[in-house]
């Protein structure tokens, strides 16, 4: 009842000696998640804090059958270690690190395209199938198993949405971060079309946020092609033009990517919309019945 | 991050992308220096980061030395007001004098990050000297797009495309060709998110250069960028978000008078939209990050209530990274050191937020809790209307 991280998620932790690293592959763990270890160049055969540590994402693949890895690598390396993981074989690619320079993004975007990989990321939250696995910053606790999935730019207001579902006894099916940032590896599409060929996810809740044209392209897709029922939300309706609000990619230019554009798209596609962030979880359970 | 005019071009200069001759000047006298080195007609150009400088007064042709002169002192000092500057305007410290050009035809050219297509986009078109907006909205056949490959670059087919279609012929054109190439040389080498010249000129005499220039950069490269970085005017921003980035928190002032501080662009983002549902108008858009400190939300804190129109601070926190304890100990510390008497409500969910809400009930300030979302919009709101 999921989709792309379940119980059989095995993860390495690319960067795990760092204090964000290590702290979070713990958290990972007891959440219940697989973590066979780290991955931090030039420290390949020790130990940090309990978990096997390699030099190379290619020996966690071939030693533990690494199938997933977690990226907390600084701005600098982060786009390299992405390439690694991907070189490697490893599926599922999720990076966690925010501050990428774009150059860099957009080479290992191409680089993952011609691999068989999925990016997740960068500049997200991870993801996360409760009860399942955790492969991600996000507090496990607030999570309960169940048929809504989740997909959004943003991470603490994705913790409000789950809050909001969970406090209603409304479970997900997983919640996927896609990131805050102008060139992502997974789209809001992508993360649609595995929501509705997944038999156990039955609504799911999207959160859009300003600039870009993610949204309109979802927007586009659920209309076409979307046989579950979908609430949005789009945060940033009162942001300013011209200002880059945290999220490197939050911003409207040129009078493009605004809120009010990307609300009117997904209403015409059939979504359901939420004005206020407060109503996210109250607008689901009106939706499905709950 | 942006730059001057003047910057810009030097930058221009250095990777082989033809600009008029020209200097900065910060007074009259040096403007006056520089026309007579220069020689026979020159243009005096306000330096601030908005565009519209030109219908605001800020640009000024000179026949001589004396009219650069007296053309600088008028634009120096002068509070240029644009569509793109604070409605107040903003305070011109620095001219630049450039040798006057005899235009033949304005082009526009620039280079900028396509989302959708996750690649740079060279776009071209001989619609220059125009607001590209408008040209893309009304006649956006007259507007052609080179999309880069990103292990390749731009290459020399896309480049002579891009010529050929702004109509450039015989040794104009091989001059666009190398133009178009070094700007995306450019580009690439120092992070830009924007290079853009409109109006690209060309004089009878064969000439092909960038009359006007302007590069934004990647804030993420900067680390990289170190001769970049040291090209910030912070003149031309906000004090208080100078500030805040030297803290590293996401701060940008905004008109309203409700406070607003959060952990999480989105949820920031959602908290000034439902403070704005409730009747009331957000001071400012402030992220404390995932990870932020005690000290780092003491400085938030301070920051924003350095902010004369706010009257009521609201914090909203869904705790993650940042546990509620933590915040707790930054807000009291803050209050009790900056001696806040601003009302403040306080809405916090998440890891350790019962811990947290003990504290700040323990610490005798006088804090407003909020059980959702709306309901500290609404008290936040009624405090501001209150003060009023």
């Amino acid at each position: 009842m999921s989709v792309l991280v379940d119980t059989n998620t095995r993860v390495v932790v690319q960067g795990i000696t760092g204090k964000e690293g290590a702290f979070h592959a713990a958290r990972c763990k007891e959440y219940g998640t697989t973590v066979v270890g780290g991955v931090t160049p030039g420290k390949g055969g020790t130990t940090h804090e309990g978990f096997a540590v390699w030099n190379t994402v290619e020996e966690s693949v071939r030693q533990e059958g690494a199938s997933c890895a977690l990226i907390f690598v600084p701005p600098a390396a982060a786009a390299d270690a992405i390439m690694e993981a991907a070189a490697a074989g490893v599926p599922l690619v999720v990076c966690i690190t925010e501050g990428i320079p774009v150059t860099d993004m957009v080479r290992a975007k191409h680089f993952v395209r011609g691999t068989s990989s999925r990016l997740i990321g960068p500049n997200c939250p991870g993801l996360i199938t409760p009860g399942q696995a955790k492969v991600g910053i996000m507090p496990g606790h607030i999570h309960k198993a169940g048929h809504v999935g989740v997909v959004s730019r943003s991470g603490t207001l994705t913790y409000e949405v789950v809050g909001q579902l969970t406090s209603r006894g409304i479970g997900q099916s997983t919640c996927v971060g896609i990131g805050g940032d102008p060139v992502t590896g997974t789209s809001f599409v992508d993360v649609l079309r595995l929501f509705n060929d997944d038999p156990e996810t039955h609504a799911i809740m999207m959160i859009g946020e300003i600039g870009g044209t993610a949204e309109e392209e979802a927007a586009e897709f659920i209309r076409a092609q979307v046989k579950k029922p979908v609430v949005a939300f789009i945060c940033g309706q009162t942001a300013p033009p011209g200002r880059r609000m945290g999220h490197a990619g939050a911003i409207i230019a040129g009078g493009k990517g605004t809120a009010a554009e990307k609300m009117k798209a997904l209403d015409a596609a059939g979504a359901t919309l939420v004005t206020s962030p407060a109503d996210m979880g109250a607008t689901v359970a009106r939706v499905i019945g709950a | 991050m942006k730059i001057h005019e003047y910057q810009a071009k030097v930058l221009l200069r250095e990777f082989g992308v033809a600009v008029p001759r020209g200097e900065v000047a910060e007074t009259p006298a040096q403007a006056r220096e520089i026309a007579q080195r220069l020689a026979g007609r020159v243009v005096v150009k306000a330096q601030v980061h908005a565009g519209g400088r030109g219908k605001a007064g800020g640009i000024k042709l000179a026949d001589n030395p004396s009219a650069a002169e007296a053309a600088a002192s008028a634009i120096l000092g002068m509070m240029l007001k644009t569509p793109q500057t604070p409605p107040e305007g903003i305070l011109v410290r620095k001219v630049l004098i450039e040798e006057a050009s005899a235009i033949e035809r304005e082009l526009y050219l620039s280079i900028t990050l396509d989302r959708g297509r996750a690649t740079h986009v060279v776009m071209a078109s001989q619609a220059g000297g125009m607001e590209i907006e408008e040209v893309a909205a009304h006649t956006p056949e007259k507007i052609l797009r080179e999309w880069t490959y990103p292990s390749l670059g731009l290459l020399d087919f896309q480049a002579r495309r891009l010529a050929f279609g702004l109509g450039l012929h015989d040794e104009p054109f091989k001059r666009g060709v190398a133009l178009i190439k070094n700007l995306f040389t450019l580009y690439l080498a120092r992070d830009c998110s924007l290079a853009e010249i409109n109006p690209l000129v060309t004089t009878g005499d064969g000439r092909v250069f960038a009359l006007d220039a302007k590069l934004n950069f990647d804030d993420n490269a900067l680390f990289r960028q170190k001769d970049v970085a040291e090209l910030r005017d912070i003149h031309e921003e906000d004090p208080l978000d100078v500030e805040a980035s030297k803290y590293s928190l996401n701060y940008i002032k905004l008109d309203g008078n409700v406070g607003c501080m959060v952990n999480g662009a989105g949820l920031a983002m959602a908290t000034m939209d439902i403070v704005k549902l409730a009747g009331g108008e957000p001071a400012n858009f402030l992220d404390v990050g995932g990870g932020a400190s005690p000290e780092q939300i003491e400085n938030a804190f301070r920051i924003l209530s350095a902010d004369p129109s706010v009257k009521a601070v609201f914090i909203n926190v869904f705790g993650g990274i940042l546990r509620v304890d933590r915040l707790a100990d930054g807000v009291i510390a803050a209050v009790k050191k900056l001696g806040l008497t601003l009302p403040v409500v306080l809405r916090a969910e998440g890891t350790n937020v019962e811990l947290g809400k003990k504290m700040l009930a323990e610490s005798g300030l006088a804090l407003t809790m909020a059980a959702d979302m709306a309901d500290g919009a609404r008290k936040a709101v009624a405090f501001a209307r209150g003060a009023k």
